[in-house]
């Protein structure tokens, strides 16, 4: 059975939406833009492949090459870039997906460019030296202040008026719902930020921050890890704060960065999301950097000089560990790198073999073909993982059940105009209280473009606890349903959306997020999954259990730095 | 029914549309005669053509009523809702072809005419219907009496109650209302002398002028506001809502006043102290500017001052107004204030956002010799990003080396923190800065910043071909205007970035300290 309008609205948007929808009964159908489609990753291939396509490729088109990198996502790019700059060049990355960049993804029109996944990152504290360097080397970074923070060029900036909230009717300032507050929510605020505080200056006895980006660099000291058992808003609670208000803020944050709810997202997860971009106590936020396109040119540069290095619609449908074993393949944990515990099964595996092959499948001409590689980088999500490498489960005997994703839908809207204005101007990004889509970010913004036509993304994660036949039928729903969804939302706030749009796209993402549920960060099962297993390395925002930018890069740069310690 | 059956209450109602009649047709001619002057300037020949040509119409209409013979009441009707039309969207009508001069004054003579002959049908017309009933002695002075009582009725109305109250449009619709009512109320009192076939579609007619006119009084605000006008203070001669801005211009009896978003631009009675001391530092200080920037400027002003330069190829202009510039090379007066200087072949207007302009490399025309920047004051936004170091980091790929820069950056006295925050601003962009500042009266003490990537000159000349030509500077005044009062000593202020937007903050806090 297919959902109706206004269950589709409750799933997506939550029950306050749902106040703006006419009662069953007969009405004119809703009106929708002119123009748009239904947009998603390429499903066919990895459905295939779960259902048992194993394509063997001809004895003539193997290969040998030192380094697959399976992935060209964020992670996988990441490897890429750092053996460039390490001199190191003997490697390919093999993607699915036509286009590189993985949740990295934009689009173009005549006006401008529009983001369709990731589209900001903080401005990184000094300790995060390899990301401050790529920023460098675009140009994002122009200098260094003399207590070492990197100093971004304005431009890249998210530019003031940064944030507005649609909140009783009206748009305000900022994402706090401040109007009407009590003087006891306001206490609570205040409260939760000074607890912040007293994180971002907290240091162990090794003097590691509470909570560092790449979290690797993160304490691993009890008192930290501690707060992963619960869930934030319990967390919350246990803190004795219970103002509304204090809990739509933290909750809008965590579906902001995880797709979750406060009551789904660890603590440990919804601190970090506060305390980890945040140099001092009172320093306030990282400012964001940000394009237009989202962070489309951070995978533009991770992709320059890259060339044929890069093979797209390239499926890797096996890996494949084979040779004589050979004990001393074990690379050492690189430099810098915190000792891992590896699980007893990976220590007692036989010794690990000498070459890794690897199947992939041309999704264009439909042909495979095979590489024998020293070592690969395993730069994809985690659940892959028991799907593509040869016998990992018994070998490693690890396992993935804990890593869970998230979906999203992200729409583009395609504007004519500009809504009408109030008191508070037309912002970055735009959020609307009653509702659980995270509202939008104008693509002009940055641009300077300030009149006229624009085009609005608007993120909707889907994190209510519904049933799996739900979530089903919401990935099933019809672009003019999901188009409707999306103009119900925003016509609370901007009763003249659907005369102003005349397109209006929506992209489905299936896993787009690994989910930092309690738990899941100091789980075995995460922990271990970064131990390479054999001559296969790992990489991927996964492994942090936050699906951030900066957490996807380290690990490609991370695993790239093994693989040429094991070559060393 | 017969004629006898028009008894004298309709005969006292009949008399009262004769003082509608009167009242309206005046207040008709004195909207023509106001707005013509208010365009065209020359009160007195205004006024003096416009009323010739009313009463020779009204004349002509007198002569045209022997040849209505036969179905004179329905004729009456007829003419009321033509004069009720015309008469009521005149001043819409003026107003909508007020910014294409050569347009305007056909259109203006035109409907004068047109009303005016209507209104001279009507009375005659009139008193041929009442000859029945009275005596002719009786009929004239009865008439006449109303007519001249409408007349005085209307010159006192006009200027005391109608026009500060209502508005130009407004009252003319009003009237144009009235017209029509009358016209629908003929219908009743009139209805013995009315065949009854014409009149459903008689009456069907009166509504449909009536509905049109509520429909334009309600729809009036879009063209002007009344608040406007209320909080401008003078006659609004121009507005319209473009996709950017507000554009208003207002006239009195000393000259025009352009406003964008409510915020005056000039006045014409002071504007050239202003734009001589935003381009003739930098342009004198230039030596022989070739290439010049104007970003904003769409007023055509500063153009003008630039154009006075003989070493001048080319100027580019970047406004981001098309309606603006458009209204600037078509409107007479500002035509006239900016002596044609948009009409330059020397001159490219380029509508764009200055920002977006300025981020392409080579946006054409440069590199400058000299840029004028003569934005609105950072009140917003979207404007606070044109007094940004970003800005100004990529206007500096658009100058020679050594160009010289002007930024106008509102009061130093107002709003110190948002003028020292433009020349800090422009220092951390690499730029040598000049403060300096001129009394503009309709503005006050106003700040501008001269500007170099090279040291600023400390003595600047101007040329003796431009300085003969000037009002307000000479190089004694000029080289004065730098030493700056110590009340409006520096202060420290932050530096305006794109990400911060600190300028939008000090202004917001000090005008509204100020106002």
């Amino acid at each position: 059975m297919e959902l109706s309008r206004r269950e589709l609205i409750q799933l997506l948007l939550g029950a306050p939406a749902l106040a703006s929808v006419l009662s069953p009964g007969c009405h004119p159908p809703p009106r929708l833009p002119a123009a748009g489609q239904l947009l998603g990753q390429s499903l066919e291939v990895g459905h295939r492949l779960r259902d048992g396509f194993q394509p063997q490729p001809d004895v003539g088109s193997w290969q040998d090459l030192p380094v697959v990198i399976v992935g060209g996502g964020v992670s996988g790019l990441s490897a890429a870039w750092r053996f460039r700059q390490r001199g190191f060049n003997d490697f390919v990355v093999l993607e699915l997906e036509p286009d590189p960049g993985g949740t990295v993804r934009s689009g173009t029109c005549s006006l401008c460019k529009f983001p369709w996944g990731a589209h900001y990152v903080p401005a990184p504290l000094p300790e995060h030296h390899l990301l401050i360097q790529l920023l460098a080397d675009m140009g994002v970074v122009e200098s260094t202040a003399d207590d070492g923070t990197p100093v971004i060029a304005e431009q890249f900036l998210c530019r003031e008026p940064e944030e507005r909230l649609f909140f009783g009717g009206e748009w305000i300032d900022g994402l706090y719902p401040a109007t009407g507050a009590s003087p006891d929510d306001l206490a609570q605020l205040d409260a939760f930020r000074r607890e912040v505080d007293r994180w971002v200056e907290w240091r162990d006895s090794a003097g590691r921050r509470a909570f560092a980006v790449p979290s690797r660099l993160s304490s691993d000291d009890s008192q930290v890890t501690h707060l992963d058992q619960d869930s934030v808003a319990e967390w919350l609670r246990r803190q004795g704060w219970n103002s509304p208000r204090l809990h739509w803020l933290v909750d809008y944050s965590c579906r902001d960065d995880y797709g979750l709810s406060a009551e789904q997202t660890s603590a440990w997860a919804g601190l970090f999301y506060f305390a980890a971009r945040q140099r001092t106590a009172g320093s306030g936020h990282q400012p964001l950097i940000t394009w237009p396109e989202g962070n489309s040119p951070l995978i533009s540069h991770l992709l320059q000089n890259l060339g044929t290095s890069v093979r797209t619609g390239a499926a890797v449908t096996q890996i494949r560990p084979v040779g004589p074993p050979s004990r001393s393949a074990v690379p050492a944990p690189a430099a810098g790198a915190r000792p891992t515990r590896i699980s007893p099964a990976a220590q007692n595996s036989p010794a690990a073999p000498d070459s890794v092959e690897v199947v992939w499948y041309d999704t264009q001409t439909r042909e495979a073909a095979g590489i024998r590689a020293r070592h690969v980088i395993f730069a994809a999500p985690q659940f892959l993982a028991p799907r593509l490498i040869a016998d990992f489960t018994q070998r490693t005997g690890r396992q993935t059940d804990l890593f869970r994703y998230g979906s999203w839908f992200v729409a583009n809207l395609h504007l004519q105009d500009r809504p009408r204005e109030g008191r508070v101007p037309l912002s970055w990004d735009n959020v609307i209280h009653d509702s659980r889509s995270l509202g939008y970010v104008v693509a002009t913004h940055q641009t300077g473009l300030d009149h006229g036509p624009t085009v609005l993304t608007w993120y909707c994660p889907l994190c209510d606890e519904e049933s799996r036949d739900a979530r089903e039928k919401l990935l099933q729903a019809s672009w003019a349903d999901l188009a409707d969804v999306v103009l119900t939302d925003l016509e609370r706030a901007h009763p003249e959306i659907r005369q102003l749009t005349t397109r209006l796209d929506v992209f489905r993402w299936g896993h787009a997020m690994v989910q930092p549920i309690p738990g899941f960060r100091t789980s075995r099962q995460r922990q271990a999954a970064a131990v390479p297993d054999g001559r296969i390395h790992f990489a991927h925002s996964d492994l942090s259990g936050i699906a951030l930018f900066e957490e996807a890069f380290d690990h490609g740069c991370r695993a790239a730095d093994e693989v040429l310690e094991a070559f060393a | 029914m017969s004629h006898d059956s028009m008894n004298r209450a309709p005969l006292v109602l009949l008399y009262l549309n004769v003082l509608v009649i009167a009242t309206c047709g005046l207040v008709y001619e004195l909207l023509a005669g106001t707005l013509a002057s208010y365009l065209l300037g020359d009160t007195v020949t205004q006024f003096s053509l416009v009323i010739g040509i009313y009463l020779s119409a009204m004349g002509a209409g007198a002569w045209l009523s022997r040849l209505v013979v036969g179905q004179v009441a329905r004729c009456f009707v007829e003419i009321e809702l033509g004069v009720a039309l015309l008469g009521g969207f005149s001043a819409p009508i003026l107003f909508a072809t007020f910014a294409w001069a050569s347009l305007f004054q056909p259109v203006l003579y035109g409907l004068v005419f047109a009303i005016g002959v209507l209104v001279g049908l009507e009375l005659p017309l009139l008193m041929r219907l009442l000859r029945e009933q009275l005596d002719f002695e009786d009929l004239v002075s009865r008439v006449l009496t109303f007519d001249y009582i409408g007349a005085l009725l209307a010159s006192l109305l006009f200027p005391m109650f109608l026009v500060p109250r209502l508005g130009l449009i407004r009252t003319s619709l009003l009237c144009g209302l009235l017209n029509a009512a009358v016209a629908l109320w003929g219908t009743y009192l009139l209805r013995p002398l009315l065949p009854r076939r014409v009149l459903p579609g008689l009456r069907g007619r009166a509504c449909l002028v009536l509905g049109m006119l509520c429909i334009a009084l309600l729809k009036a605000d879009r063209m002007t506001e009344l608040a406007e006008e209320g909080v401008l203070g003078d006659p609004i001669v121009h507005a319209e809502t473009t996709a950017f801005q507000r554009i208003v211009l207002t006239r009195n009896s000393r000259g025009f006043q352009l406003y964008l978003n409510g915020h005056l631009q000039f006045n014409s009675v002071d504007e050239y102290r202003y734009h001589e001391a935003l381009v003739h530092p930098p342009l004198s200080a230039a030596m022989t500017p070739r290439r010049v920037l104007v970003l904003g400027g769409g007023d055509g002003l500063a153009l003008r001052e630039i154009l006075r330069y003989p070493s001048i190829e080319a100027v580019t202009l970047v406004d981001i107004d098309p309606g603006m510039t458009t209204l600037a090379e078509r409107f007479p007066p500002l035509l006239e204030l900016s002596q044609a200087a948009l009409r330059d072949p020397r001159v490219t207007v380029v509508n764009n956002d200055a920002f977006v302009w300025t981020g392409r490399s080579g946006g054409g025309g440069g590199p400058f010799d000299a840029a004028i920047i003569d934005f609105p004051d950072p009140g917003s936004f979207a404007i606070g990003k044109l007094y940004t170091r970003r800005f100004y980091r990529m206007l500096r790929e658009h100058l020679a080396p050594g160009a010289l820069v002007s930024v106008q950056c509102t009061s130093p006295l107002v709003a110190p923190q948002t003028f020292w925050c433009i020349v800090s601003t422009m220092e951390s962009a690499g730029f040598h800065v000049r403060p300096y500042h001129a009394a503009v009266p309709t503005f006050g003490e106003w700040g501008f910043a001269l500007a170099s990537m090279e040291p600023v000159p400390q003595q600047i000349r101007i040329s003796p071909e431009v300085v003969s030509a000037l009002r307000f500077l000479n190089d004694d005044v000029l080289n004065g205007l730098f030493s700056l009062p110590p009340d409006l000593n520096r202060i420290k202020t932050e530096i305006n970035q794109l990400n911060n937007q600190a300028i939008v903050r000090y202004y917001d806090q000090e005008w509204n300290a100020w106002r």
